[in-house]
């Protein structure tokens, strides 16, 4: 059997053997053959003894389980790392930062607890899914929608408290939802929020209650375990219409971006939306040819290029949510923006209608967009990959900042001998509000040296982002140190306000140490 | 610390074991006949948990890697070459981009009924 660091084997079997009176006994998973499906299965240490695997997992279900389960935890000094779903893959999955500890697996907890149809908000456990809570939603025929993130099977909890993004207006989860329930690592349970005050009858409806607000301090966070959680819907619209602008010059990108900032500030555009090429997307031995060049191509041929073939140098397609009238207008009010940059063009996509018709598949590529979750997202490089993790910086809505980043990373990639072309990345995006976010992939292989050499890459590109003023938005538990460093200011003046609420909040530390780069005490010279 | 977490070598070797499964396809048919209940049970919970990525139309990343593959068919639950351990350890191994998956997802008994259905029009 493993053990958890700092623990002796005789404690850990009493902890065991109470984790089964409290929850159960075949819910307390210590065999290697059982333990094992807790790691991560897209890994960047596959095959190192780098890799932390943990030493056992429990899977309360219900409140008071959760509390018992972290009672114990707290009177013997076991660290513990939450997860709802598990499959937080490209970020850690289902195994902890730190090896040895002990998984609290909140997947059993699947109660959809409430979805209210007339002011939009549903209260969940954390192992409800974004799969289930539609079917939910669809079998009741209710008139809400769901924000899915990318992957389906995602918690609504643990995701918006990874601070994971989505597709529709209420594509920011973090900022979608409204009141959580939270076990602290005494095992008091607190509600935050409205929720403080008892019968509350607007836990759901009104975010910040009376105090300090905390909500955020449990988001990235090891203070607490989440058991419910609240979240604003999006009441089902008439329409979706989605409108794209070409534009024909490279430099055309900044009023682009201008403009689509504009629009989205304006709450005119309110979904994800990204800038791209449709240059990326053109197989033609010509191009191929023009980029192989020595140097590159450079734009003057890639403009000359686009305009030959009738294609844009850039294009984004826009999103538009509501009454059927009211998206023909915003598409209608976009395209005069847009009209300003000479030669841009318009297409208009086809206007869907909801609910979709009965006959419409299940899910489809470009579902989640419409609320309807799928797994379509892990076709991305599907046909060789073994996993991957993700690099996903935060940079300014600029057209400025676009070509920046741009420029900066293929100078990285460059440097670090990786192949990418001139229009290289997904996205940017905007997932989330006045910002892009970016996204590169690096694969996972079953290839020591391989991953080794991602791993260096992946942190010289943190850094690369920090000197240039961008820095991630979340990241895998191999590389939350590497980006807390970088938040920095101050001598870490962040971080170091952080580990003072850890040492209050969780003075044995035993919540997910390590995450996001924050250690409890006794474990903080270690790591230093 | 390295001691303390020493690292079963399951997973790893069975994740190779998975892969030279893939690459030799299937195994031979199983004779087992499950019975209706069963396979409905399978059903239900192929339809939460595998449709998403194996089933049919547009968007299904495990149908779409086994077909980049030579798989035939590439739906699993048009296969009648699948055999319950085969599938058990997919399930709980994974393969390629394939993630496990726990007991708290998939329960041991939900895997039987899976492959149950899975393994419905294999011929004797």
């Amino acid at each position: 059997m493993r053990v958890p660091p700092g623990v002796t084997p005789r404690d850990f079997s009493d902890a065991i053997k109470q984790w089964g009176e409290a929850v159960g006994k075949e819910w307390v998973f210590t065999s290697d053959e059982d333990v094992d499906l807790y790691r991560d299965s897209y890994s960047p240490f596959w095959h190192e003894d780098e890799e932390p695997i943990p030493s056992a997992a429990v899977a309360p279900d219900g409140l008071e389980q959760v509390q018992a389960v972290v009672k114990i935890a707290n009177a013997y000094k076991i660290p513990l790392w939450t997860i709802s779903t598990g499959k937080n893959l490209g970020y850690g999955g289902s195994a902890p930062l730190l090896g040895g500890s002990v998984v609290l697996d909140l997947k059993r907890m699947d109660r959809i607890l409430e979805v209210n149809e007339k002011n939009h908000y549903a209260l969940v456990e954390p192992g409800v899914s974004y799969f289930d809570l539609y079917r939910y939603i669809q079998e009741r025929g209710l008139k809400v929608w769901i924000d899915p993130a990318d992957p389906g099977w995602g918690s609504l909890i643990g995701n918006a408290v990874d601070r994971g993004g989505g597709r529709t207006p209420m594509r920011d989860h973090f900022d979608a939802h409204c009141g959580m329930e939270i076990v602290l690592p005494n095992g008091e349970v607190m509600r935050t929020g409205m929720g403080a005050l008892p019968g509350s009858k607007t836990w759901q409806q009104y975010r910040y209650g009376f105090g300090p607000y905390v909500d955020g301090m449990f988001s990235q966070s090891s203070l607490g375990v989440v058991t419910k959680m609240g979240f604003w819907l999006f009441p089902e619209p008439e329409a979706y219409l989605t409108g794209t602008i070409a534009v024909p010059r490279h430099d055309d990108l900044i009023p682009l971006v201008a403009n689509l900032a504009y629009l989205m500030n304006s709450s005119i555009v309110l979904g994800t939306t990204s800038v791209g090429s449709p240059l990326n997307f053109v197989r033609d031995p010509a191009l191929a040819a023009l980029r192989a060049k020595p140097g590159g191509a450079s734009t003057q041929e890639l403009e000359q290029y686009a305009q030959e073939k009738n294609l844009g140098y850039w294009s984004i397609e826009l999103p538009f949510y509501g009454p059927a009238k009211v998206v023909a207008a915003q598409w209608e009010y976009a395209k005069e923006k847009f009209s300003a940059i000479a030669g841009a063009k318009f297409q208009e996509g086809a206007t869907r209608r909801f609910p979709l018709d009965p006959k419409e598949p299940v899910q489809f590529p470009g579902s989640v967009a419409m609320g309807v979750p799928n797994l379509s997202v892990f076709g991305v490089g599907a046909a060789r990959s073994e996993g991957h993790v993700w690099f996903s910086p935060i940079i300014p809505m600029t057209g400025e900042a676009v070509l920046e980043a741009q420029q900066v990373f293929t100078e990285a990639y460059r440097e670090m001998g990786l192949a990418m072309g001139p229009l290289f990345f997904l996205g940017p995006s905007s997932n989330y509000p006045r910002c892009f976010l970016v996204l590169f992939g690096f694969p996972i292989e079953h290839d020591i040296e391989k991953n080794r050499k991602n791993r260096e890459n992946f942190k010289r590109l943190i850094q690369v982002a920090a000197e240039h003023g961008w820095g991630e938005y979340r990241t895998h538990t191999a590389f939350m140190e590497t980006v807390m460093n970088a938040y920095s200011y101050n001598n870490h003046a962040l971080r170091r306000f952080h580990e003072t609420v850890k040492d209050a909040v969780d003075p044995n530390g035993i919540l997910s140490p390590g995450k996001c780069g924050i250690w409890p005490k006794h474990l903080r010279k270690a790591q230093a | 610390m390295a001691k303390t977490f020493e690292k079963g070598t399951g997973m790893k070797n069975a994740r190779a074991v998975v892969l030279v499964l893939f690459s030799l396809a299937f195994a031979a048919p199983t004779f087992a006949a499950p019975d209706d209940a069963q396979i409905e049970r399978g059903h239900k919970v192929y339809d939460k948990w595998c449709f998403p990525c194996h089933g049919t139309g547009a968007g299904k990343p495990g149908t779409d890697s086994l077909r980049a593959r030579g798989q035939k068919p590439a739906v699993l639950e048009e296969r009648t070459d699948l055999t319950a351990p085969v599938i058990k350890t997919f399930v709980r191994h994974g393969v390629l981009f394939m993630p496990t998956f726990r007991k708290t997802e998939i329960s041991d008994a939900e895997l039987d009924a899976i492959a149950a259905y899975l393994t419905r029009n294999n011929k004797p």
